[in-house]
């Protein structure tokens, strides 16, 4: 063999190696995520993955809703490329697919199966038809009810029911002498805490928060309604301090059975229903959400955490093998043989729903995908509006506008002037703030 | 009569000196108590003091779910070095400001303190992306740097009011000895300022150690400190009190320790030339 023949078979070798080695690298991707059941769990079940991917190592970095929100905003809009996979929500995602912050998911895994996505859901992380996160876990907005303090009220709440029937069966229940408040709300201020709640209630009365130049329509009559009867019924038969109550109090309240209704996200319901944790496990009652009699709207919250890749990320097919792991049927499937069906994530996939397993398993099950398929975000209000979002408005400015308006529905709440003056003071604050932005045509 | 007047104030001194000790104390007290709480009795209503089942299996699941260790020496290091750097630099600074003041020197002192008066988040994103353009985003190097530089007004501050209770003439009698400008402030001026540079030093590494809005959007997963780990815990939707609540108590028992030991230090150098 001459000198040339062995030089060509050596960086043969040699390109053949480094084939190989690039086929096999090393990658770690740093994941963002938030504090939740579902995603501890899928934290404790990564070792499924990583077998069948050895070379990727994944590192999290866990935070609160809010700071995550921050944190990662912060990082996208810099260019920062600190993570690899991002936890956001509904409200974040056509935002920042808009900016082009986001890689879309057009040419996922095969064990992706996009077609197996609930549509609602799969429309919210979506801009034009492209999807640019993958649902983890999906809620919408439901009535939990005591069985057992209904019955003793003789009180029946239909399946569909209307705000005066949970207003009559609130004040039915309720027996403060004993503990129990017939109906616990979102109080506490934040544009994803009383106000998510109370924009869907207003979107159910046939509110909006803008009309279609834009104005705010916190001086219509629906906004006036909804705010007066969320007030009134919440002075009267609601608990102590209701003001300061935001999901995790009234899940407190509720498991310790000092709640006869609580209206809020659907992902509750197998924390109420869990016996390790709730004293009433066995006697709750779900309903879809209320809506005005005459009004065609039953709230429109929807809510999703899903996984989305920064484009400043370096590591996007591994990113994408991740996504589809862990947003997949076979997840759930593997959730389901470790801890059981009832802690499958809910509200994302078809094929979840048609199990029976799980139907049996999750007695919310069927009033979950109820309330998640007839959630329509990009009309959330009877009238037009020029906005999408449920429970939200998505715009970038909400978050800011959200939680000052919640201060003011707050202050009512805790005796601190009435519903009018709240009303005026969010119209004023809104009207300000919306004009700054420069949204008025 | 004086005598029983001085008693009745010395009681209603002592009374009050308590109750605010215990007022402080408290939220303290209760997080200790919730994070040996079961998750569903963390926020009951009304709330359980004693009358509760004790469990340890929020630290147990805390151990299990976070790596303490790692948090733990990314806050010694960010911490303990920020505070170190602030000094080596803040000691000859408040030298010079507290026995060769010039006719700026007042301006100088009060610009300092004024940059504290800067919301953080108004600088967040030029840091950022200095730090993204320099590869030193998650790194301990740049949370040294960036908390350097955030505590070193108040280290002047604390140092020049500490030198300036101690008599130029000793230093002048050095120099006349032959001393140079090193070993005047390293043999003569730091020996004598020992109280306030190590309160200094306490409180500015208590300071670091507690400091949660850089720490939280500089890193990422390689040197997020105890703030990050605390923060992992909290959640809007889920109940982890009792978890957040032993993950808190882990991240502030190593400062209260310190606390506990170097307490006479801290209130000696706190109050030194308070009191001529």
């Amino acid at each position: 063999m001459n000198r040339t023949m062995r030089a060509l078979l050596g960086a043969t070798a040699l390109c053949a190696a480094g084939g190989i080695a690039s086929a096999q690298e090393n990658v770690t991707l740093t994941i963002a995520t938030v504090n939740n059941g579902d995603m501890i769990r899928m934290q404790g079940l990564t070792q499924d993955f990583t077998a069948q991917h050895p070379n990727i190592t994944l590192e999290w970095v866990t935070l609160e809703e809010n700071v995550l929100r921050q944190r990662v905003t912060t990082d996208i809009a810099t260019q920062g490329g600190q993570y690899d996979i991002l936890t956001i929500g509904n409200y974040e995602v056509p935002i920042w697919a808009a900016q082009n912050w986001l890689v879309p998911l057009n040419d996922m895994p095969e064990s992706f199966e996009p077609d197996d996505l609930l549509e609602p859901v799969a429309d919210a992380l979506s801009v034009d038809g492209t999807l640019y996160a993958s649902p983890f876990y999906a809620e919408s907005a439901m009535v939990m009810y005591r069985t057992d303090l209904a019955e003793a009220a003789s009180v029946t709440i239909p399946d569909s029911p209307t705000w005066t029937d949970i207003r009559t069966a609130a004040e039915a229940m309720t027996d403060q002498a004993n503990g129990v408040y017939g109906i616990c709300l979102r109080g506490k201020a934040g544009w994803g805490e009383n106000m998510a709640f109370l924009t869907a209630m207003a979107n159910s009365y046939g509110a909006r928060w803008f009309d279609m130049e834009w104005n705010p329509q916190f001086d219509s009559p629906e906004w006036t309604e909804a705010a007066t009867d969320y007030v009134d019924m919440m002075t009267q038969f609601g608990p102590p301090g209701a003001s300061n109550n935001g999901f995790n109090e009234n899940l407190s309240l509720f498991q310790q059975g000092q709640c006869g209704i609580w209206i809020d996200a659907t992902v509750a319901a197998s924390f109420v229903t869990n016996p390790t944790d709730s004293t009433v496990a066995d006697s709750v009652g779900f309903a879809q959400f209320p809506n005005k009699e005459g009004v065609d709207n039953h709230g429109n919250w929807l809510w999703t955490w899903s996984l989305a890749i920064p484009a400043s990320s370096q590591n996007q097919d591994a990113a994408k093998e991740f996504i589809a792991w862990a947003t997949s049927r076979g997840y759930s499937e593997l959730v389901a043989q470790e801890q059981g069906w009832a802690a499958a994530p809910p509200g994302t996939r078809r094929s979840l729903y048609d199990s029976a397993e799980y139907q049996e398993a999750a007695p919310f099950a069927a009033m979950t995908l109820t309330a998640i398929e007839s959630a329509n975000t990009s009309q959330s209000s009877v009238q037009e509006t020029p906005y999408s979002g449920g429970q939200f408005v998505a715009i970038p400015e909400f978050q800011g506008i959200g939680t000052a308006v919640g201060q003011q529905f707050s202050a009512a709440l805790a005796g601190q002037g009435d519903v009018q003056q709240a009303l005026n003071n969010a119209q004023q604050l809104t009207q300000r703030e919306i004009s700054r932005a420069g949204y008025p045509k | 009569m004086a005598r029983a007047a001085s008693t009745r104030r010395k009681a209603a001194t002592t009374l009050i000196a308590w109750t605010v000790g215990l007022l402080i104390f408290f939220p303290i007290f209760w997080t200790v108590l919730t994070s040996f709480k079961p998750e569903a009795q963390a926020i009951a209503m009304p709330p359980r003091l004693w009358n509760f089942d004790w469990t340890l299996e929020n630290y147990t699941a805390v151990q299990e779910r976070s790596n303490y260790f790692r948090h733990f020496w990314n806050s010694v290091i960010i911490s303990v070095g920020s505070t170190l750097i602030g000094l080596i630099i803040a000691i000859p600074a408040a030298w010079s400001m507290a026995f060769v003041p010039g006719r700026g020197t007042r301006n100088i002192l009060m610009w300092m303190l004024s940059t504290k008066m800067l919301p953080a988040v108004g600088v967040l994103v030029p840091i950022y992306l200095l730090a993204r353009d320099t590869g030193l985003l998650d790194s301990r190097i740049l949370l040294v740097g960036v908390l350097t530089m955030i505590n070193l007004p108040i280290i002047v501050w604390m140092l020049y009011t500490y030198f300036r209770e101690i008599p130029g003439e000793i230093l002048e009698a050095a120099r006349m000895d032959g001393a140079t400008l090193r070993s005047e402030i390293l043999y003569v001026l730091t020996p004598m300022a020992v109280p306030g540079i190590a309160s200094t030093l306490l409180l500015n590494v208590i300071l670091a150690w507690n400091e949660a809005f850089w720490t939280l959007n500089l890193t990422a997963a390689r040197s997020a400190p105890l703030t990050a780990f605390i923060a992992s815990y909290s959640s809007p939707e889920g109940l982890f009190y009792a978890k957040l609540s032993a993950a808190s108590t882990m991240a502030i028992a190593p400062i209260l320790i310190l606390g506990w030991f170097s307490q006479k230090q801290l209130v000696r150098g706190l109050t030194f030339g308070a009191v001529k």
